[in-house]
């Protein structure tokens, strides 16, 4: 049987946010807070980094436009010169709208699976999910979770640091082998 | 301190939009208990037959349509462009609030858009699929549809990307793509709701393996919020651009009564006027068959008919102007292409439309209306109506009449052109009552944050 971290649960996500703020000046590292919806102000409790996520879209959306634009040059100007209606073969005002909607189209591929990227989805298995009191967290429960990755990790000490800081229904993470 | 009796601006806006004692829990049992009811109600298998009964006209009449090519349509010389443009145009039009109410109103924080969001991003979804079968189709030969795709011919010919009906491929596309990605990230978090609830492994695993893992961690809310974000804001002016676009293979032409400017903004706000009818239409009936008013209020449906008031209007003023700008450009042509609208054979079309688009919506100045429920489902159908004779106005009534007299013939939709419009419905209402039936059709997560608890920093200042 092997542990993997301790969790404790919260009333309402003002007691998630206080405790998220006494477990960052505790020091640890790698703890994270559960709940059913994004709280408002988590981020600097958790004293969380900005999201690097706008790279990866800003990255995307410049490729898309600089794709769309450089596709309809080729096409018109270099892979097949085609006389419509005696329209210039580097018409670029009427190459505005695809080269807007592949920035588009990029933008949303990389600010969907950049999410994914960086949030490590798909992942199927993961400790907390060990718990099962933890299912509660999708619907209507806060849970804050410190891992055994942490190097301030100690289990009993992390067991009653939590209870100090108001979390309840305490429970180690264990496999069931 | 607040006094306990005075309450936060905070607290009467979640009392509005989610009344009575309501609390997390509730809300995910009253929304999650849709889709993991056991018994399906019977509204449900009623409506469910009726879609794929006219499921069964669409795949029939399109089978046909192929078989046996465009001549069983009403199409002729000069009409080419019959009800296959016309439905088109409409299902792409309904498809606009859906984005509309996600991406616009969350940029603008409009609270209230949490309840109808996933509502209308699915009807976005389903219509653009029913919007995509006409270009797909429409001429008749399915096994060359790849030549709207941007890719070369036998002879090594591209398709001319100056042309607006290619413009018109991406931006749909695009339009689909976006929209679907939309929808699903909004939809992970409640598919880890019902992976977490669900009472059988089946169940389990597969709303287990789409909510990827989910564990509504900050550091994942973190990411999921910025993209979120991000996708609403590169959504709003796509959903302005798509049905520019649409309208530029109209004005491009050189036709009278297309070759206008104003077009644009005017398909625009047309789009989404007919896009909140739909929403409304199909809202009322959602809660009423499952019993969700609590959650779909009536002020949320008041907030819908008043951008409907608005949109409406827009759409009444677009109509004015261009009658004007034909009489002031003293165009021959132009003014004749009116003046027939209005008063030619097909009058009665013209007259249909402004009743439904600029007429009906006016009772919505009137906060009665507004709230009155059988009214507003009525009104939401006739929106529709008339968002389509608009369309028929503009396709038929405007090609039927152009510059010389010889050239000038009626145009008469066949039973063809009928059964497929009609079966474009059992297709989207096949799409949306098995998403009514399988998932959450308002999201859970979002739908809490209404609730002033949701917020850490309620009751200390507004």
């Amino acid at each position: 049987m092997n542990t993997y971290g301790v969790i404790a649960r919260f009333d309402t996500p003002v007691a998630l946010v206080h405790a998220a703020e006494k477990v960052r000046d505790a020091g640890f590292k790698d703890f994270d807070c559960h709940s059913p919806f994004p709280i408002h102000g988590m981020d600097d409790a958790m004293g969380l980094k900005r999201s690097k996520l706008g790279y990866v879209i800003g990255a995307m959306g410049l490729t898309g436009a600089l794709f769309g634009f450089g596709l309809q040059t080729w096409i018109h100007s270099i892979e097949y010169p085609m006389n419509i209606s005696g329209k210039p073969f580097f018409a670029y005002p009427a190459y505005a709208i695809i080269t807007f909607e592949l920035m588009v189209l990029f933008s949303a591929f990389g600010a969907v699976f950049g999410m994914m990227y960086f949030n490590s989805i798909p992942r199927f298995h993961h400790p907390v999910f060990y718990s099962d009191k933890f299912s509660r967290v999708t619907s209507d429960a806060f849970y804050v979770s410190i891992e055994i990755s942490d190097p301030k990790y100690n289990e009993e000490e992390v067991r009653s640091f939590l209870d100090k800081i108001g979390g309840t229904e305490i429970e180690v993470l264990r496999d069931e082998n | 301190m607040l006094d306990n009796k005075i309450k936060s601006k905070a607290q009467i806006r979640a009392e509005k939009l989610l009344p009575g004692n309501q609390n997390f829990t509730t809300i995910t049992d009253d929304i999650a208990g849709v889709p993991e009811a056991k018994k399906t109600p019977i509204q449900w298998w009623l409506l469910f037959g009726f879609a794929l009964s006219l499921l069964a006209i669409f795949a029939g009449s399109v089978g046909f349509l192929i078989w046996e090519g465009t001549g069983i349509w009403g199409i002729n010389n000069p009409v080419f462009w019959g009800w296959a443009i016309i439905n088109f145009v409409w299902w792409v039009g309904i498809g606009h609030a859906g984005t509309l109410i996600s991406a616009i109103l969350h940029l603008f924080r409009q609270n209230w858009r949490n309840a109808i969001n996933r509502f209308a991003e699915t009807m976005t979804l389903f219509a653009v699929i029913c919007a995509l079968v006409f270009p797909g189709i429409h001429v008749g030969r399915i096994w060359v549809a790849y030549w709207f795709l941007p890719i070369p011919n036998q002879m090594g010919l591209w398709p001319n990307m100056r042309s607006p009906l290619i413009w018109d491929f991406f931006a749909v596309f695009t339009y689909f793509t976006v929209s679907l990605l939309f929808w699903y990230t909004g939809l992970i978090p409640d598919l880890a709701t019902l992976r977490d609830r669900a009472k059988t492994n089946l169940k389990r695993k597969i709303y287990g393996f789409f909510a990827l893992g989910w564990r509504g961690g900050n550091r994942q809310w973190q990411h999921y919020e910025l993209a979120y974000l991000v996708l609403a804001g590169i959504s709003t002016p796509l959903v302005l651009s798509v049905h520019s676009v649409v309208s530029s293979d109209f004005a491009t032409s050189i036709i009278p009564g297309w070759h206008t400017t104003i077009f644009p903004p005017y398909f625009v706000a047309g789009a989404i006027y007919s896009g909140f009818g739909m929403v409304m239409t199909l809202s009322i009936i959602a809660r009423k068959v499952y019993n969700l008013g609590h959650i779909i209020t009536v002020e949320h449906l008041d907030k819908m008919a008043q951008i409907m008031l608005l949109t409406g209007c827009m759409v009444g003023y677009a109509y004015s102007m261009e009658f004007f700008v034909a009489w002031y450009s003293g165009n021959a042509y132009e003014s004749f292409a009116f003046v027939n609208r209005a008063l030619g054979p097909y009058w009665w079309g013209y007259w249909v439309m402004i009743f439904c688009n600029v007429v009906v919506p006016q009772f919505f100045w009137f906060e009665r209306y507004r709230r009155h429920i059988p009214f507003l489902f009525i009104t939401s159908i006739l929106v529709n109506i008339g968002m389509w004779f608009e369309r028929f106005v503009i396709v038929v009534i405007t090609l039927h009449r152009d510059f010389m007299p010889g050239a000038w013939a009626m145009y008469n939709p066949t039973i063809f052109d009928v059964s497929i419009y009609i079966g474009t419905f059992g297709l989207f209402f096949t799409g949306f009552l098995l998403f009514l039936r399988f998932l959450p059709m308002v999201s859970i997560a979002e739908a809490k944050l209404v609730l002033p608890e949701s917020n850490p920093h309620h009751g200390h200042q507004e």
